[in-house]
């Protein structure tokens, strides 16, 4: 197994009128060809300002800090602006949550994905047409001839992400970040989705970071999990491991809600409070006000435990069974 | 398609009927021309002829209704003043606004553009708020003060161009226009960037507006995680979908430059029917009011239609439509 993403100690700022806010903080993680990893979090833990920071795609006033993106062992933060671009699409491609938004309204879903093959490959534009037919067949997309002719208002919301599935493909790239791709979607074509990208996982070896905040598709897709809270991955491991015994308190909490798993009628249980503002965190632990474990010591900054296979970010951790 | 264009055609005509109206009513409430025109040592008797002669005696009713029975054989009248037909006086005028105006219109375009495609693409540059700097003096300033610096600055200081008319006039596809000769564009040059900053000033605000809220969309966003260089993303992505509001104010500012460049032409004494018209209005010349301002309610729906068949070219999501 070759490691196709690697994220050492990424922090990415944000210049705000109160002083710099910290989007993602220290987070590191690894993930190999051909797995799925599951970035976790609530709206605002920074799970997508993750994603956007390992293109290279933080726009003013954010600012990537510090840290290392290895993607095939190149440090995507030493490159100079024009080869980190050459890198974007080529060894590192996005997929995004809206699939009504990421297509150019007035372009032909066939010009906009042959100028994605163009941009890196020096082809001929019915070269580029023809990749770009076999992209959408890959994806499953039937009759692809016709709809590279067609205009994104004319396909619905699953095939817009299909497409915008087949342009991240175009290149076979080593790692694909995907922003919360099926949210948007109804829950049949979220199924046929997740099946699909599964079965493009096994066949190419890409690696994929899945941004979610939804615990039932990560831990039906995912190889791996990494959950984040107030810019911090607070627990990572194997999706089997994280899912089935939990060490973070908040972990903890998002498995407890997730409806699928109580008996109906009954209260679900909800951790208490809300997401912190980034702009003021509370000092240690973020998740300190509102875990049922924390004691004085959490107002220190919490210690990693735990082996690779399943580390967590916590003072009072959950045993492991 | 075929209904599109019958619908327009019919809403066309209901506004220039209804132009009509409005303007014979209003011209005729302006004041009898009879009064401006004679000799005021005129015998009554005179003054009663020619009252008659014009038809001014019968009532508004009547008069609109020879008007327009007038109109219906293709006379749109004879200019009270000039004594020659509406139509052959206001077209031995209009080529030199024409080729006025689309001077202008191609400077603040070409200028305005880029300027606001600049401004949008590094909203906090130096360079951006300088340019928003100056389109706020663009549209600002009043034009015929901008005017009278420019011939102070350019004619009379420097001595390079010529404070105003229109210069030696040649030929170019049929038409005379003085943008067939040298000194002809000397004579133009002034004028078209006098009565192009309005314009430009627009310009670069709509695109700036487009392009920033462009910037900030998924489909750039995308583009730019597929690697695309942001030139390719600016003139490919993002320049077609902003171009509908712009191709709507352009279309607006061309037809009211070609029909009301008034200001501009007096300043710089251009021969153009902006100066035709303000003429006609301070010599009461009836027939010349109404046909020229009928004239301008066609080129309007023109220009209009025009602007409607680009943005379903540019928009596929446009769909033309009668009745729309």
């Amino acid at each position: 197994m070759t490691v196709a993403l690697e994220v050492k100690g990424l922090t990415t700022q944000f210049g705000t009128r109160n002083g710099a806010v910290t989007a993602v903080n220290d987070v590191s993680f690894s993930v190999q060809s051909g797995r799925i990893m599951g970035l976790v979090g609530e709206s605002g833990s920074g799970k997508s300002v993750t994603g956007f920071s390992i293109m290279g795609l933080i726009d003013e006033p954010g600012r990537i800090t510090d840290g290392q993106v290895l993607v095939q062992g190149t440090n995507m933060r030493d490159l100079k602006p024009d080869a980190q671009r050459s890198m974007r699409g080529r060894n590192v491609a996005m997929v995004f949550q809206d699939p009504m938004m990421t297509l150019n309204p007035v372009l032909r879903v066939g010009d906009q994905m042959a100028m994605a093959v163009r941009v890196h490959e020096k082809v001929s534009k019915s070269a580029a047409w023809d990749r770009a037919r076999e992209a959408l067949e890959i994806v499953g997309i039937p009759a692809a001839g016709e709809r590279l002719q067609a205009y994104p208002h004319q396909l619905s919301g699953g095939m817009r992400q299909r497409v915008a599935i087949a342009t991240a493909l175009l290149h076979r790239p080593a790692v694909i970040i995907a922003d919360e791709p099926t949210t948007a979607l109804d829950v049949s074509i979220q199924g046929q989705i997740l099946a699909e990208v599964r079965r493009l996982v096994d066949e190419t070896g890409t690696a994929i970071v899945w941004v979610t905040h939804d615990l039932a598709v990560v831990s039906s897709l995912a190889d791996d999990i990494a959950v984040m809270y107030a810019g911090r991955i607070v627990e990572s491991g194997t999706a089997a491991e994280v899912i089935a015994s939990p060490r973070h308190p908040y972990t903890r909490g998002l498995i407890d809600s997730v409806p699928g798993l109580h008996e109906p009628g009954q209260k679900l249980p909800q951790i208490p409070g809300s997401t912190p503002q980034l702009a003021n965190l509370p000092s240690g632990c973020p998740f300190r006000p509102r875990c049922p474990r924390a004691t004085e010591i959490c107002a220190t900054q919490p210690p990693h435990s735990g082996t690779d296979a399943h580390s967590v970010l916590c003072h009072h951790p959950l045993e492991a069974s | 398609m075929l209904s599109f264009f019958i619908t327009r055609i019919a809403q066309a005509i209901v506004v220039v009927f209804a132009m009509s109206v409005i303007v014979f009513v209003g011209v005729y409430a302006i004041g009898n021309p009879i009064d401006v025109m004679i000799d005021p040592g005129a015998t009554q008797e005179i003054r009663q002829k020619l009252i008659e002669q014009y038809g001014l005696d019968q009532p508004l009713i009547q008069q609109y209704w020879t008007f327009l029975s007038n109109v219906a054989h293709g006379d749109l009248g004879t200019s009270m003043v000039y004594n020659i037909s509406v139509v052959d006086l206001v077209f031995s005028r209009f080529p030199a606004t024409l080729e006025l105006v689309l001077v202008s219109v191609c400077i603040a375009t070409c200028v305005g553009i880029p300027a606001g495609l600049w401004a949008g693409y590094r909203p906090n540059s130096i360079g951006a708020k300088l340019i928003m700097a100056l389109s706020v003096l663009g549209f600002s300033v009043p034009t015929f003060w901008i005017g009278m610096l420019l011939i102070m600055g350019f004619a009379v200081e420097l001595g390079l161009l010529p404070s105003g008319g229109r210069g030696d006039v040649g030929s170019l596809l049929g038409l005379p226009t003085s943008l067939a000769t040298l000194d002809g564009w000397s004579h133009v040059i002034l004028p078209a960037i006098n009565l192009s900053l309005f314009k430009m000033g627009l310009m670069i605000r709509l695109t700036r507006a487009g392009m920033v809220e462009a910037m900030g969309t998924d489909y750039v966003k995308f583009a730019r995680a597929q690697g695309l260089p942001d030139r390719q993303i600016v003139f490919q992505h993002i320049l077609r979908n902003i171009s509908i509001p712009i191709v709507t104010v352009f279309g607006l500012e061309l037809g009211s430059t070609l029909a009301f460049a008034v200001v501009t032409e007096s300043v710089f004494n251009w021969p153009g029917v902006g100066k035709l018209i303000i003429d006609s209005i301070l010599q009461l010349d009836r027939p010349v009011m109404v046909s020229y301002l009928i004239m301008v309610v066609i080129l309007f729906v023109l220009i209009n239609l025009v602007v409607d068949l680009v943005y379903a070219r540019l928009d596929p999501r446009v769909r033309l439509k009668g009745g729309a």
